[in-house]
């Protein structure tokens, strides 16, 4: 097993109703110095989160102790930009297992994928609707059910239905990972690769 | 009648080796490039799991994301940088994978040592644990970023699960107006269809445009490819692609060569293939571009004023956020902002053609006092031409100083680093918040436009220099 099984998830949710969030901004390029995997969480969103002197910066969200939980939600093209795995790795190291936003960028959404971060598209009204109920009561629970492929806002009890490929979905629910698949092919990708001109 | 594909269908179709029914294809990479910066993490699971690299001779190592640009032949300051880059060379000398360290007369921008070694060539698919990989597009590959996890996966099995992404075609015909380059034409498609219009998508340009493209251009255009959000983008193969490659390192030679130029010939989109998207631009309507917000997106012509929020497609919130942190306000002129630093180099714009454009402008001139100028070659041989080209004189008469080849500003890992709140210039691929230092203000543009604000001390259309 690779990472941790998901299945279904009830937390209350971080709110980030910003757009265009890029892999910069959750993991500056100056933190990406190691060599292991490890203590990526504390650098999450690190120049949003701290001042220079290294004070939290009060204003942002991750500061406010209003708000918790193991989903976060992110605007329009969440994760867009560098490939950096580190940002979904930070994302996962802080203690997030769910990211929901109406448009994930690609490479982000695979990385997420890969280490065991379900990242959730649904539809902007359903975004919008989640940020609202957030305002109102910043402990309000979802429930993201991966078996079902639903995500349910349990206060007011507005559903939605989200993608995923199945090969994907068995993936998470059972904690398995591509390389295990890879390798139990070796065989038919080595004659696939004599096939190759170059 | 067989189905009518597009170039970036019959090099993908080329190279799956399974099919999983709802789910990724598994597709064969023929080259696999890596760095110091998303390499180390993979190679530490291999060794956990117990696996060797499949085909080392599939991959190259270069380092360049960390690395200083100066003095380069003393020992690296920074220990953690150093440590990755010792990663890097031991791995590779573990796995028996070219390593090309630092002063190594191959050493260079991944991007940059790539196609100018001839490792890089038409149909093959190219990944790389950094999402410019698209660059490699120029040559008809299918090239895109990936992250450690699928690193791993390459060196255990020389595979990746990818879903075929969706294909969108951005045709520009017609002459481009005087000093409008590359960098203009992709900085412009980006401001017309935003930061994220191009996400579940692979891009093939086409077009007179890019047919009359210089193959640095093309890189140029495919590297940003990733700032609209697409996985890549892909221009056919031609002559001009043939030509650059024809005899260098690693690109075969003989009967081989021959055998695959006729192959490369039939990679052309088919009369009546289809895209999920089209969009067309005319290339009178580009004039030198330079952007104003925190995402490439947020690019205008030089002549014009910051527009108001009603007429950018970011959100009112997003993109108020984005001028506050630029210190810019709507319906301000770019021509005239103050400049504080001017960064010449990156996997965009660090080639030798881009080091000609620079020159040409700063000819005979002298660098403004308020500017700090960083001219950074993309790769040894990059430094060497611009040596022996003579580039290296002109820059030097007029002021400015020429540093050793890396990923220097563009992502400031090293010490290459714009101050908080100072703005600069810059040649490179990203204009993200802190992106060149924490509270650093970027503003992309060419080298052109980078050579007259590094002349002027403040941001000036090259057009009035030139003419």
């Amino acid at each position: 097993m690779a990472y941790d099984k998901f299945d279904i998830l009830t937390s209350s949710v971080v709110p980030m109703p910003i757009e265009n969030v890029d892999t910069d901004q959750i993991i500056p390029a100056r933190f990406l110095k190691a060599v292991e995997r490890k203590g990526f969480g504390d650098n999450l969103f690190r120049d949003w989160r701290y001042n220079s002197d290294d004070s939290p910066k009060e204003d942002f969200v991750l500061n406010n102790p209003v708000y918790s939980g193991k989903i976060l939600a992110g605007g329009k093209n969440f994760g867009c930009g560098s490939s950096r795995e580190h940002a979904a790795w930070a994302v996962y190291d802080y203690g997030f297992r769910c990211v929901v936003s109406s448009f994930f960028a690609d490479i982000f959404s695979n990385n997420c994928l890969n280490i065991g971060v379900l990242p959730v598209t649904v539809s902007p009204e359903f975004l919008d609707h989640l940020y609202t109920e957030i305002e109102k009561d910043p402990a309000t629970q979802v429930e993201v059910n991966l078996n079902t492929q639903k995500i349910t806002m349990l206060s007011s009890g507005l559903q939605e239905t989200f993608a995923i490929n199945t090969y994907k979905k068995n993936n998470l629910l059972n904690g398995y990972d591509d390389i295990d698949y890879l390798m139990a092919m070796k065989d038919e990708i080595e004659e696939f690769a004599t096939t190759r001109p170059f | 009648m067989t189905k009518a594909l597009t170039l970036f269908d019959k090099v993908w179709d080329s190279h799956v080796v399974r099919r999983i029914e709802d789910g990724p294809d598994i597709l064969f990479i023929d080259r696999h490039f890596i760095h110091e910066v998303t390499s180390p993490v993979a190679f530490l699971n291999m060794d956990k799991r117990g696996m060797s690299v499949i085909y080392p001779e599939r991959t190259f190592a270069t380092a360049d994301h960390n690395t200083p640009t100066i003095d380069q032949h003393l020992p690296v300051k920074d220990p953690l940088s150093a440590m990755q880059l010792q990663a890097l060379e031991s791995n590779s000398a573990k796995n028996g994978i070219s390593h090309w360290g630092l002063g190594h007369k191959k050493n260079g921008i991944v991007h940059v040592v790539g196609p100018e070694n001839g490792i890089t060539l038409p149909s093959m698919t190219i990944v790389c644990g950094d999402s410019h990989t698209s660059t490699h597009g120029a040559f008809g590959a299918i090239a895109f970023g990936i992250g450690t996890s699928e690193v791993e996966m390459v060196l255990a099995s020389q595979c990746i699960m990818q879903t075929k992404p969706k294909k969108m075609r951005i045709e520009i015909n017609g002459q481009l107006s005087e000093s409008v380059v590359p960098k203009d034409v992709i900085l412009y498609v980006i401001s017309k269809i935003s930061a994220s219009g191009g996400t579940g998508h692979f891009v093939e340009y086409a077009g007179e445009v890019f047919e009359n493209m210089s193959m640095e251009g093309r890189m140029t255009v495919c590297n940003m490819s990733i700032e609209m959000g697409a996985r890549g983008g892909i221009i056919a193969p031609d002559n001009k692609a043939i030509e650059y490659l024809k005899g260098r390192e690693y690109a075969p030679k003989g009967e081989a060569w021959d055998k695959l130029e006729t192959y490369w010939a039939t990679l052309r989109t088919d009369e009546g293939a289809e895209y999920d998207i089209v969009h067309t631009f005319d290339a009178a309507d580009i004039e030198p571009m330079i952007t104003y917000g925190t995402n490439p997106g947020l690019g205008i012509g030089i002549s014009k004023a910051i527009p108001s929020p009603t007429d950018v497609m970011d959100g009112q919130a997003s993109y108020e956020k984005s001028l506050v942190y630029m210190g810019f306000n709507v319906g301000e002129q770019m021509v005239g902002k103050h400049v504080d630093y001017v960064f010449m180099g990156s996997c965009t714009n660090g080639r030798i053609e881009d080091f000609r454009q620079f020159a040409k402008v700063v000819k005979g001139k002298q660098k403004a006092d308020n500017v700090t100028a960083w001219l950074v070659p993309g790769s040894q041989k990059v430094e060497a031409k611009i040596r022996e080209e003579g580039i290296l004189d002109i820059l030097t008469e007029a002021g400015f100083k020429l540093r050793q080849p890396g990923c220097s500003a563009c992502l400031a890992m090293n010490d290459d680093k714009v101050p908080a709140g100072k703005y600069a210039v810059s040649t490179s691929n990203r204009n993200f918040e802190g992106r060149q230092g924490p509270g650093a203000r970027t503003m992309l543009a060419s080298p052109l436009v980078a050579a007259a604000a590094a002349v002027t001390g403040v941001v000036t259309d090259p057009r009035e220099l030139i003419n």
